[in-house]
Parts: structure tokens; C-alpha cells; sequence
């Protein structure tokens, strides 16, 4: 190489600090530092007359002082009219200094603000571009309703100026107007203004007008004023390739928010962006990032872009791990949802996140989060040696996430389970307390994941007892303790020394330590008996935790009823724990990947969580892939877009009609341990007498008896494992089919399921349902599907007071906890003796529902024919005299169109809803029935339904004392006669 | 978008406050400076959420610098934005500390006005903000000269105005690397890379058009055979120390003035440059790194109160070479009494303070051995945490670039003004210093 000289220099490049030292002067030259430190009385005073000295250089001190006040939060607005008079200057610096003043007071002193206005329009139309820009900025940061009204006329101008730098002022200023009087913008026509700023040849004014755009979007969500189209994307395409560095991060970010038309389309546009990788500035590759995650979602993946695509993510994404601390912070939260997303860009790239010795905690910890998402077969030796050297590290927060990561890899990666426990154990022997407390809770997880394997262990963490003294590593012993109590020769002894300060034990520890006696109690019975009677009396007796007595109460009555029950409920066989359920549930993940770059993707939750007013609420979501016949990864992406289309059933938010719902206890059964016992029949009678009166409404409220219940209720106790994992209403219903004179000729109508709520707005749980009425029990069935990558558990419901009172007759029996994938039908009985408020519609229903995951709420209507009472049969004097009893006011007059049936199918098909015909009429081949029907809080209707022979058309007229239910009870007939 | 931008002392007094949206208020001020900078705690995340109100805060010496929103804003950015901003401050007025800011206050607002407008970051390149930025007012320039300045400003070259002139064009080039690895007492790389910056020192007239390349193995690789061998023998001058022809690299990342859409479709690097100093690439590489020093550490527990510890380090470039300012780290256990050292050469020095054993070396020629020896006296503890044994750690500065990496040409075009390529005078250096270069023990 020739051209450059080689060699060393020594001369030739000297210190990086050149152009600071020609800039000292400013420091040693200015000693603007003074005004900082005046804190004398009457300084108000004083500045005053310095403002209104003749001097231009003691005007221009005194201004810095006043600013140098504003600064530090003294309050200097009494000084307003003195620092205005001195902004009629051809001084800039001083100029600047007048309107950092104006800005921070002139929402205090509005009417004194208006003498600015002048000097504004004049600076408006200086011929200095500079002296323009500066008054139309300023001005657009005067929140005062005068003052903007004045700044119309400017602003119009200078979005039409020649120079580009007043332009791009002014893009900036009609996003400021916006902001303080949005209609005044629309009115004015600057949006137009504005989108045809998109076209300018400048490429800065591009980005600015986008900015402000953008953020216009976000407060209309439906106005459809980023009109993005292909032509405007090439526009934006352009710009990017010449405009300033944030510039191009306005432009990425407002074309992630496109969606391309078909793949081609989507592909042209990465290809265009991908340069953008090669950026020095990280928000630039990370906003690039973020459009290319998404557009991808587009390509088929048997094109040859896309593997290509995947490979040029990965280096810039690592590049970003060399930037500073706090960059590489927000880097490696995206990473986390980018790995998840997509596993395959990074797999090979696990060394990188490996964590240095002086990374900053916040650094540290997000890298070993990564660390476990990448743990494969293939690199978990690696993994496994650089987390067990963390465990030795100083934070106790990093060392403890260690330690939990070891147990995170035993899960993940079956093949290293076995070196992980034996880590494990290493770990556990420096005696080094909370790491003993944190490796003992994975241990249980371990167990949870590999029963029977690693059991040998045991003896060494019993030696450990002693020096536990957090309540979740003590739990998890006590667990251990009780699962495997046959093994443990002294497992009584253990549990024992648990037992004498259970009252200063946290509740966690002390469900656990019941749970556990219990478990021991089963397996070994004979020696153990005080020990149970003990922990049941402290439990039942001397607590306060409602959870405890009731799991106590629930063991106590089990086992007094029928140990081998109590057997098949407490040793249970648990379901396996899942690998992965620390992911982000996907509908989440895929809103949280249209966010990258943003505080959304630092905080890992949807801007609606931390945003408030409009802005950020609306939800983004990845691109459907195109491609035609390629199912790819996601098949609920497709369906939860759908989905959320149709968003009626779901109360948007928690506010104020859903009060007292809030309120409610929605505490579910304990987590760890054996799911609680189901109310199982048979059980239940048995425990009748313990439980009183509570059961009653349990078993639905109108259950009066029948002949068919005591045979039902009677079935031997050995029947129960067989109905153990169905839903116990279920049962009842069978049993009273069995008993039968009640079924009616033509079965009740029972409308489908239909979706409640969508597994978009649930985190993955998706419920449908409908209701019926069976032999005088309600019932809301429904299914609950997991569209979520996590198992779920702990399900619970509660209703909102509604207009009839209904209410959950018992828990929801949701048992086996519901895995990925898997739907569970549920059937809830129904009493109406809840509280009641009227609700509108009359039939509507807020319900809400709990899981691990989070409440979800959601309205639905049931059908009033849930509540005909099936005594609804009314004597024919008797419905004559109450027809006419009735006011004629209260009657109401319906057409029931396109009904096919004569009037002897209807009356058939009218009475499985419990609308009982009464007599029948024929007037001029008009066939006339009256009916009656009986709402279960004793509401009486008449009906009369004219049905002409040959005319789809009926007519009903209704009558009722309450004739606000006319309207429901006819959409009713209208259901019942169409289906 | 950013709502307001607030600068602290280290007591969390307020030296500037300058706020851009309505949503943020005073309270704003004091919530930071009570939950982050008052907090006992030690940072735990670079974005603090208050009262739903997000701060994003770095730190220069014992300042600073918080940046206040109530919006989804682009994180990246708000960092980006600050750490420019911290230039931009250093530019103007040297070193960013209490008793500058104070004395430049009025300047910074004039810069947060300029550079921030709504929230929305500007034109922050300081070659452009110094045309029009500056204490002296704006008062006297003509009519072209405030275009120009808009029109930079604005421009497509923001970072370089028009008209520059130096009698001598001259430009510099320096190859910074800093080499990377984590090694296993068995000498096992655990991890190693280099990560490189090419900074550029220009000074040349008008607006000249940059040609820069580099042994990079992807274009070697296109360019065919025959113009690698005419390669191979110039870059031997290279003053490196390998014979690597070309080197794989992983990663890099450009200068803004830098056309990315070339270097994606030719993977040629052409620019034209701002005037002074600028940093035009950083990039990264992971393969074929030359390891200046390997550390052979042993450590050796005499009882329970008693360390003996041996150190080899071992020089591995060319003897012609010399590296400068070697420094090993050694540390030592915190129950530390007492520590006798002999080093064949250096000095070395155990320091209770840093819990260290410090061994210096001036120089150091390539191919070279040296060693130290320590025997550590400790204190008898209950302490049953075992010592953590940190990793030995090295600091070093080499003539040479550990990557491999290799300047091969840097072409100068100018066709309005009468000079070419030839007569522009360059010059470029090497320089290797060490990142965390660790060896566990």
C-alpha cells in the first residue's frame, strides 16, 4: 500500500482534545455560574430594575439571572412585563433568553402574554430564516388559546416558506397546535398542509412531517391521516437514505406501522431497509429491526430472502451488546422478545451474552435471561459452567437468578438435568444461605418435572432445614418433605419442628405444611395421627387466613368421610410442570415485536399499561403471513386478528360499572400442592350437616327435591373417581335424566356457544359458552380453550349483580390445570338468589374471570327462558282474571316474521322453554294461544300469539306487571320459534 | 417524544430544566431526584418508572442527565439523544461537570432549544450547530451565509459545510482496537473478540468524495486472485503483525456520512467526510484474533491461612514489537494480611484498597516470558462464604491491530478543486489496547 504513509507518528495526530481546548475560553471567558448563587432579599426588586435599565448589557445579565432562578424552581413570574419589554431586541442571544421565559410563564399570565404577540407575527416575516424559525418554534410552545389563535396565519406561511429549515420548524409547530387545540388544526387545514410536506424535496422537512403526523395518528386512531400507499412508501424510502440519523428513526418507526399489500411488497421494502443495520446509531438499527421482524411475518419462509434475511439480523443485533450501558440495556430487553419470537436469528450466538465481571447489574441480569432462552442441547455444558460461576458473584439479586437459572436449564434441556441437579448440590454446600434457599426452590421444580429420579438428593437439602428462612424456600422443603414422606424415615420428626411456630409462618408456608401433614398423614396413617389432628385443629381453629380454615375444613371432612377419597384427592397424580412458563404469552409477544425500539419492549408491557389518555392504546399486531397453502408457526395469529374484529362482548375497561365486581374476592384455592378436593356429590351430602346451609346454594337454588335427587344423592361414594375429572354439574344432570318426568316432549331450546371472550383480550384464554336450563337448573356451560403458551390454573369465577340475581351456585371445577392447546368444557350451576341491580340490556351479565395469568371480565346476554320456572302452567280462571287485572298499558304488541310452524308446533316446541300453553282458540282460521310463564323471582307473563294459517307472520302481545321484560321475553319467542 | 430534559448535581440539585410537553410538570424534577438519585439502592435500571412517568437517566462523572417522558417514546432514541448531547456539551465547553454547566447554562439552553424541538431530536452534529451556535450572536453574517447555514443544517450533508479550505490536505487515520477475552485457568478461550473503530482525522478542502478500504475477506474474496497477490505485497507494510490477508468481519457500523445503501449492495465504503475528527466505523470480529498476552495463572491454597500464587505472562507477536503500559491484575482474597511479591521484571505492589495485586511493566518486545511470584498471608475467618476468585485481568496498549485488520487504501476526489488523490498527505496507525481481558483462576 503506497498511498498512505506508513509508519508510527508522533506529531502528526495529537491529543482528541483539540477542539475543547479552543473552546475553554468560553468557561474561563463567561462566568455564567454567578447567577446561580444570588439568594438575597428583595432580589426581585432588584432585578426589576435591572430588567428596565437602559444598559443593553445589564438587561441581558439581569435576564440570565431571572432564567437562572426559573432554573433552580423559584418563582419569577411576577416579573413578566419587565422581561417582555425586552424582547424587542436584535440581540438573539438575549431574544432566546426572553422566550425560554415566555414559554415557561406565559401559561400563568395569559393576558400578559398577548403582549408578545406582536414581536412573534414581526419575527415571522424577519428575512433571516434562523430569526423565522425560532419565532414560529417559540410560538407553538405558548400554550395560551389568544396566542395560537394568532399563530395561524405565521404558521400557514411558514409551512410554505423557501427555506427548509423554517419548514421543518414548522411541521414540528402543527403537531405543538395540535396538542393544545386539535380542532383548530383540522379546521385550518394544516393536516392537508402537513401530508404534502411528506413529498418535499428536503429530506429533514420528510422526517419532521412524518414525526408530527405520526403523532396526530396516535391520537385519531380511525382518521386514516397516515394514508401510507406504496407511492408514499417510496417517498419515506427515499428520505431514509438522506435525512439526519434521528430522522431516520421517525421514518422506521412510522413504516413499521404498514402493512404491505403482498410479500413482493414486503420484501422490497426489507431489502431497502436492511442497509440501515450498518447505522452507527443503535436506535436506528433497532427501529430498522423492528420493520424488518414484522415484514418478515410476511415472506414465505421457503424463500431464499428470508433465510437470508434471518442471517444479516443477527451480527447487527450483537453490535448493539458493544454500545453503552444503558443502550445495551434496551438492547437486550428487545433481544429477549426477539429470541422468543424468532429463536433461530440468535441460537448460535450464546457467547456474547455471556455476563462480564463489571457489566452493571441491570446489564447482568437481562444477559442471563437470554442465556437460559438460548440454552440448548447443544451449548447447556457452556451455559451450565459460566452459571455456576455467577453463583459465586457478589448481588445476591444476580447470584439467586443464577441459581434459578440452573434449575430453568434442568427443565429445558432433559439431557442436562442430571448435571444440573449436581450442580446444584455443589452449590448447596458452600452453605452460603440464600443461595441453599434459592437452589432448594428449583429443586422442587425439578422434582415437579422429573418425579422420581433425583429423590436421592433428599438427605442433602434435609440437612439444610435449619438455615431456611424465607418463606418460599421453607414451602418448597415442606413440599418436598410431604411428596416423598415415605421415603423420609424422619419425615414426621421434619414436619413436626415446622409445626411449633405455625402461627408465625407465612401463609404460604403454612397451606404447604398442612397439605404436607396431610400427605404424610395418608401414607402413613398409624403413626402420624396426633400430628394431623394437630395441624387441622391449628388450622381450623386458631387461624385467621380464611384460605387456611377452608382447606383445613375441606381435609378435616374428607377424611373423616372416606379416607380412600381423600386419598385419590390429596396424592393426586400432578400434572408435569411445563418447560417454558416464563414466555411471554404470545398475543403480548406479538404486540410487544410491533413495539421494538420503544419504552413498550424496555418494560415488556402494551403502552396502554403505562400510557395514559388516547395515545398508545390502540393494539398493534404482526402482519398475517401471505404466501398461499404454507400453515406457518402461527396459526393464532390469524385467528386472534379475527377475532378482534368483533369486539362487543368484552368490557373494555375496569371503570367504575364494574365497581363492586372489583371488589369481589376472587381468590382461588392456594396454588402449590394437590388442586383442592372437588365438590363431588356424594361428598357433599355426606359433609351436608358439617357445611350447613351453605351448600344449599351450592346445588342451585330452586333444587327443591323430586324424586329423582335422593337416589342421585345416594350413589355410593365409589362411583365418585369416575366422575372426578368431569365436571361435577355434568353429573347432576345425568342423574336427573336418568330420573326422567321431567324431560319435556321437545327438549328446551338452547342456543350455541358463542365466543364470550377472545383469547386476544385474555392473555391467551379464550371462553365460550351459552346457557341452559335443565329440570329447573341453570347452567352456563362453557369451554375453555389456552391459546397461551402457559399452562393455566386456578380458575375462578364471579358474577356482577344482575337484574335477576344470578349467581354461581358453586366454584368453577375447573381441575386438571389447562395445558397449551387444550380446551376443558365447564358447566357452572346457577342460583338466583344473588344480589340484584337492574342491568341494561335485562339480560345482560358481567362476569369475571380468574386464572394464574390475571381477571379477565366480559358481558354476555343469556336467553330469559333460563328463568321460566317450569311451575309456569297458570289455571285458565285464573289467567283470565289476572289478563284483565293487568293494565292495558302494560301490553305490548310484537310481529314475529318468517315463521313457518302451525300453531301446534309452536305451542310444542314454546313449552321446552316452559312457556305453557293454556288454552287455544281458532277465530276465522286465526289460531289464537294464550300462555303463561313464570320468572323465577315470581314475575307472572300472559301471552296471546296469533298465528294465521298460511302467514309467516305471527303476532304476540304480551302482558306483564313489569312490562320492562316484554322485550326480552319476545326476543325470546322470536329464538325459540326460529331454531 | 422526549417531555422535558432535566441535568442534576450529584446532591440532585436541578442546573437545567428544560421541559417540552404539557404532561410533564416541576413535580417531575423532585420524583427523580428523590426515588433515584437520594435512593439508598444501587441502580438497578438505566429507566425508571414514577408515578407512570418514565426516566431515562445516564450518568458523565457526577452528573446527570435525565430525560422525562409520558409517552411510548423509542427508548433507543432517548439514550442515543442523550449520549449526543453529552458531545455535543463536550464539544462546546471541555469536560461535562457541575462548575461547566454552570457557567455555559444559557448555552445549553440555546443548544436543548435547537437540538430538541418538541421533543423531537434534531440536527445535533456539532460542525453544524457551531456555524450558527454561538455565544457571539448571529447578528452580523450576510444573507448567503444564513441560506447556507439553513441549508446545512437541513441538508443531506449535515455534517459538513460548504467552502473549506487548508493549504495542506492532510488526513489521519487510527485503527483503535480493543481485544476482548475471557480464558479458562486451562487456557481454553472462553470468549474473544475484538471490537475496532477507525477514526479519521480530515482536513482537506471542499467537498471531497472518499473512497476507504480495508482487508475485509468478503471483498478480497470478490476481487479474484490476481488483485489479492498485488495485495499481498503492500500490505506487508501494513504494520501489523501477522501475515492475514484478509479478515472476516463480523459486524460494522458506520459514520452517517457513510452511503449504507453502497456499502449493502458493494460492500465499498465511500463517504464524504465531516472536517476534523469523526469516528467513520466501528466494527467487530470474533475469528483469527492474535492474543497479545496469554496468562498462566497458579494459584495454590498452603492451609487455610496461606496463598501461594504464580503468574506467567506471555508476549505473542513479533519481537520487533514492543507493547506498552502492562498491567496485571492479581487479585487477592478480602481476609488478606500480609503479601511478599518477586517479579522477574516490572514493578509489583499489592494493594489492600483494591483487595489487589498490582504488577506494572513498562515495555514489553514480542516472544517474551515473564513471571511473578506471590505468597498471600491470610487472616483465619468463619466466613463461610468461599472466596470468589475473581479472574486475573490484564490491561495492555500494542502497535498493531489484534483483529488483523489492515488499511488498504483511502482515495480522495475532488473535482472542483485542483488537487488530487496524490497530493493529499495520510497517514495511519495501529493501535491494539486491551478491553476486559480476563483469565479465570
Amino acid at each position: 500500500m503506497t498511498e498512505v504513509n506508513q509508519g508510527r507518528r508522533q506529531k502528526a495526530i495529537t491529543a482528541p482534545t483539540t477542539p475543547v481546548t479552543e473552546n475553554r475560553q468560553f468557561g474561563s471567558k463567561m462566568t455564567d455560574s454567578k447567577y446561580f448563587t444570588t439568594t438575597k432579599k428583595g432580589e426581585i426588586f432588584e432585578l426589576k430594575a435591572e430588567l428596565n435599565s437602559d444598559k443593553k448589557e445589564k438587561k441581558k445579565e439581569a435576564v440570565k439571572k431571572v432564567i437562572a432562578s426559573m432554573t433552580v424552581g423559584k418563582d419569577v413570574s411576577a416579573l413578566f412585563p419587565d422581561v417582555v419589554n425586552c424582547m424587542q431586541t436584535d440581540n438573539l442571544e438575549l431574544k432566546k433568553l426572553v422566550y425560554l421565559y415566555l414559554m415557561n410563564y406565559a401559561k400563568s399570565q395569559p393576558d400578559m402574554a398577548i403582549m408578545a404577540v406582536n414581536t412573534f407575527v414581526k419575527d415571522c416575516e424577519d428575512p433571516n430564516p434562523l430569526i423565522r424559525a425560532l419565532a414560529v418554534r417559540t410560538m407553538g410552545c405558548i400554550r395560551v388559546d389568544k396566542i395560537t389563535e394568532y399563530l395561524c396565519e405565521p404558521l400557514r406561511k411558514c409551512l410554505k416558506d423557501e427555506d427548509p429549515y423554517v419548514r421543518k420548524t414548522a411541521a414540528v409547530c402543527v403537531a405543538k397546535l395540535h396538542d393544545i387545540n386539535a380542532q383548530l388544526v383540522e379546521d385550518q387545514g394544516f393536516l392537508d398542509t402537513l401530508k404534502d410536506l411528506i413529498s418535499d424535496s428536503n429530506p429533514m422537512v420528510v422526517a419532521n412531517a412524518v414525526a408530527a403526523l405520526s403523532e396526530i395518528a396516535e391520537s385519531h386512531p380511525n382518521s386514516n391521516l397516515l394514508d401510507l400507499n406504496p407511492q408514499t412508501i417510496n417517498k419515506l424510502l427515499t428520505a431514509l437514505n438522506e435525512c439526519t440519523e434521528w430522522g431516520q428513526i421517525f421514518i422506521l418507526d412510522c413504516l413499521a406501522n404498514y402493512t404491505p399489500r403482498d410479500d413482493r411488497e414486503s420484501q422490497s421494502i426489507c431489502e431497502r431497509v436492511t442497509p440501515r443495520l450498518s447505522h452507527a446509531n443503535s436506535a436506528v438499527v433497532l427501529s430498522a429491526v423492528k420493520v424488518l421482524m414484522k415484514f418478515m411475518e410476511m415472506l414465505p419462509k421457503d424463500l431464499d430472502y428470508y433465510g437470508t434475511l434471518l442471517k444479516k439480523l443477527a451480527p447487527p443485533l450483537v453490535t448493539l451488546l458493544s454500545a453503552e450501558p444503558e443502550l445495551q440495556y434496551v438492547a437486550l430487553r428487545n433481544i429477549n422478545l426477539i429470541v422468543q419470537r424468532r429463536p433461530e436469528i440468535l441460537k448460535h450466538e450464546m457467547k456474547v451474552f455471556f455476563v462480564k465481571y463489571n457489566d452493571p447489574i441491570y446489564v447482568k441480569l437481562e444477559k442471563l435471561d437470554i442465556m437460559i432462552r438460548l440454552a440448548s442441547q447443544a451449548n447447556i455444558a457452556q451455559v451450565l459452567a459460566e452459571l455456576k460461576e455467577y453463583a459465586t458473584e457478589v448481588d445476591v439479586d444476580f447470584v439467586r437468578k443464577a441459581v434459578r437459572a440452573i434449575g430453568r436449564c434442568a427443565i429445558k434441556v432433559e439431557q442436562s438435568a442430571e448435571r444440573c441437579v449436581s450442580t446444584l448440590l455443589d452449590l448447596i454446600q458452600t452453605k452460603v444461605n440464600y443461595v441453599v434457599q434459592e437452589a432448594i426452590v428449583v429443586i422442587k421444580d425439578i422434582f415437579r418435572k422429573y418425579p422420581n429420579k433425583y429423590e436421592s438428593v433428599i438427605a442433602t437439602l434435609c440437612e439444610n432445614l435449619d438455615s431456611l428462612d424465607e418463606p418460599e424456600a421453607r414451602a418448597a422443603m415442606i413440599w418436598i418433605v410431604g411428596e416423598y414422606a415415605e421415603r423420609i424415615d424422619n419425615a414426621d420428626e421434619l414436619l413436626e419442628s415446622f409445626l411449633e411456630g405455625f402461627h408465625d409462618e407465612s401463609t404460604q408456608v403454612q397451606l404447604q405444611l398442612l397439605t404436607a401433614i396431610v400427605k404424610l398423614f395418608l401414607k402413613k396413617p398409624t403413626e402420624t395421627q396426633e400430628l394431623v389432628q394437630q395441624v387441622l385443629s391449628l388450622a381450623t381453629q386458631d387461624s385467621d387466613n380464611p384460605d387456611l380454615r377452608d382447606r383445613g375444613y375441606i381435609y378435616w371432612r374428607l377424611l373423616s368421610t372416606d379416607p380412600v377419597a381423600a386419598k385419590e384427592v390429596v396424592l393426586a397424580e400432578k400434572p408435569l410442570i411445563s418447560e417454558e412458563t416464563d414466555l411471554i404469552e404470545p398475543t403480548l409477544l406479538e404486540e410487544l415485536i410491533c413495539h421494538i425500539g420503544t419504552l413498550a419492549s424496555v418494560y415488556h408491557k402494551p403502552p396502554s399499561a403505562f400510557v395514559e389518555g388516547s395515545r398508545g392504546v390502540q393494539h398493534k399486531r404482526l402482519p398475517g403471513s401471505a404466501g398461499s397453502g404454507e400453515s406457518v408457526e402461527s396459526p393464532d395469529t390469524g385467528s386472534a386478528a379475527g377475532v378482534s374484529e368483533a369486539p362487543p362482548a368484552v368490557i373494555p375497561s375496569q371503570g367504575d360499572l364494574l365497581g363492586d365486581l372489583l371488589n369481589l374476592d376472587l381468590t382461588p384455592p392456594t396454588t402449590t400442592g394437590p388442586p383442592p378436593p372437588p365438590a363431588s356429590s356424594g361428598m357433599q351430602m355426606g359433609a351436608m350437616d358439617l357445611l350447613g346451609g351453605g351448600l344449599d346454594s351450592l346445588l342451585g337454588g330452586d333444587l327443591g327435591g323430586g324424586p329423582a335427587m335422593g337416589t342421585g344423592f345416594g350413589a355410593p361414594p365409589a362411583a365418585m373417581p369416575a366422575s372426578f375429572n368431569v365436571p361435577v354439574s355434568g353429573g347432576l344432570d345425568d342423574l336427573f335424566d336418568l330420573g326422567g318426568g321431567v324431560g319435556m316432549p321437545m327438549g328446551a331450546f338452547n342456543p350455541p356457544k358463542t365466543v364470550w371472550l377472545p383469547a386476544m383480550k385474555a392473555k391467551g384464554l379464550e371462553i365460550s359458552g351459552t346457557f341452559v336450563r335443565r329440570a329447573g337448573v341453570i347452567q352456563m356451560e362453557m369451554t375453555l380453550t389456552n391459546k397461551a403458551m402457559s399452562v393455566m390454573t386456578d380458575f375462578a369465577i364471579q358474577f356482577n349483580r344482575n337484574s335477576f340475581g344470578l349467581a354461581p351456585a358453586g366454584p368453577l371445577q375447573v381441575l386438571t390445570p389447562l395445558s397449551p392447546n387444550q380446551s376443558i368444557e365447564a358447566a357452572l350451576p346457577l342460583s338466583t338468589v344473588g344480589p340484584v341491580m337492574k342491568m341494561e340490556p335485562l339480560n345482560n351479565l358481567q362476569v369475571a374471570v380468574k386464572n394464574n395469568i390475571d381477571v379477565f371480565y366480559f358481558s354476555c346476554q343469556y336467553p330469559i327462558s333460563m328463568l321460566f320456572a317450569e311451575d309456569g302452567k297458570m289455571e285458565r280462571q285464573v289467567f283470565l282474571a289476572t289478563w284483565k287485572d293487568i293494565p292495558n298499558d302494560n301490553e305490548s304488541q310484537f310481529q314475529i316474521k318468517d315463521c313457518h310452524l302451525n300453531s301446534d308446533a309452536a305451542s310444542n316446541k314454546l313449552q321446552g322453554s316452559n312457556i305453557f300453553t293454556i288454552a287455544k282458540r281458532t277465530v276465522e282460521g286465526q289460531d289464537m294461544l294464550y300462555q303463561s310463564m313464570k320468572l323465577t323471582n315470581g314475575i307472572w307473563v300472559l301471552a296471546e300469539l296469533r298465528v294465521q294459517a298460511g302467514n309467516p307472520n305471527y303476532t304476540i302481545s304480551l302482558k306483564c306487571r313489569a312490562p320492562e321484560v316484554s322485550q326480552c321475553v319476545f326476543q325470546n319467542y322470536e329464538m325459540v320459534l326460529k331454531n | 417524544m422526549i417531555g422535558g430534559l432535566f441535568i442534576y448535581n450529584h446532591k440532585g440539585e436541578v442546573l437545567i430544566s428544560r421541559v417540552y410537553r404539557d404532561d410533564i410538570g416541576r413535580n417531575a424534577v423532585d420524583a427523580f431526584r428523590v426515588n433515584v438519585i437520594h435512593a439508598r439502592q444501587q441502580v438497578r435500571s438505566p429507566v425508571t418508572n414514577i408515578a407512570r412517568t418514565s426516566f431515562f437517566h445516564v450518568k458523565r462523572s457526577n452528573i446527570w442527565l435525565a430525560a422525562v417522558t409520558k409517552q411510548n417514546v423509542n427508548a433507543a432514541m432517548v439514550f442515543e439523544f442523550l449520549y449526543k448531547m453529552c458531545d455535543v456539551m463536550t464539544a462546546y465547553f471541555g469536560k461535562i461537570s457541575e462548575e461547566n454547566i454552570k457557567n455555559n447554562f444559557v448555552l445549553i439552553y440555546e443548544l436543548l432549544d435547537e437540538i430538541l424541538d418538541f421533543g423531537y431530536p434534531q440536527n445535533s452534529e456539532t460542525g453544524a450547530l457551531k456555524t450558527f451556535i454561538t455565544q457571539q450572536g448571529i447578528k452580523g453574517q450576510t444573507k448567503e451565509e444564513q441560506s447556507q447555514i439553513t441549508s446545512q443544517v437541513t441538508g443531506q450533508i449535515g455534517w459538513r459545510r460548504e467552502g473549506i479550505k487548508y493549504r495542506r490536505n492532510e488526513l489521519f487515520l487510527d485503527v483503535l482496537e480493543s481485544v476482548n477475552l475471557l480464558m479458562s485457568p486451562q487456557g481454553q478461550v472462553l470468549s474473544a473478540h475484538v471490537s475496532g473503530r477507525v477514526v479519521m482525522k480530515s482536513y482537506l478542502s471542499g467537498m471531497p468524495e472518499c473512497k476507504f478500504g480495508m482487508n475485509d475477506k468478503i471483498v478480497i474474496d470478490k476481487q479474484g486472485k490476481g488483485a489479492a497477490s498485488d495485495d499481498a505485497g503492500k500490505s506487508d507494510l501494513g504494520g501489523g503483525s501477522s501475515g492475514k490477508q484478509s479478515i472476516a468481519i463480523d459486524d460494522c457500523t458506520f459514520h452517517q456520512c457513510v452511503r449504507l445503501s453502497k456499502f449493502d449492495s458493494e460492500r465499498s465504503i465511500s463517504f464524504i467526510p465531516p472536517d476534523g475528527e469523526y469516528e467513520l466505523m466501528r466494527y467487530r470480529t470474533t475469528k483469527d484474533i492474535i492474543l497479545p498476552f496469554r496468562v498462566i495463572p497458579l494459584v495454590r491454597e498452603v492451609g487455610r491461612t496461606k496463598l501461594e500464587v504464580k503468574v506467567v505472562i506471555k508476549s505473542n507477536f513479533k519481537p520487533s514489537l514492543l507493547a506498552q503500559k502492562i498491567e496485571v491484575r492479581i487479585p487477592t482474597p478480602l481476609n488478606t494480611s500480609g503479601v511478599q511479591v518477586i517479579c522477574m521484571k516490572g514493578k509489583a505492589k499489592y494493594k489492600a484498597s483494591e483487595n489487589a495485586i498490582v504488577w506494572k511493566i513498562k515495555r514489553m518486545a514480542g516472544m517474551k516470558e515473564s513471571q511473578i511470584s506471590a505468597e498471600i498471608e491470610l487472616l483465619p475467618t468463619n466466613d463461610k462464604k468461599k472466596w470468589a476468585r475473581p479472574p486475573i485481568s490484564m490491561n495492555f496498549e500494542v502497535p498493531f491491530a489484534p483483529s488483523g485488520l489492515k488499511v488498504r487504501y483511502l482515495k480522495v476526489f475532488e473535482s472542483k478543486l485542483n488537487y488530487s488523490d496524490h497530493d493529499v498527505i495520510k497517514w495511519v496507525r495501529y493501535i491494539g489496547r486491551s478491553g476486559i481481558y480476563e483469565t479465570r483462576c
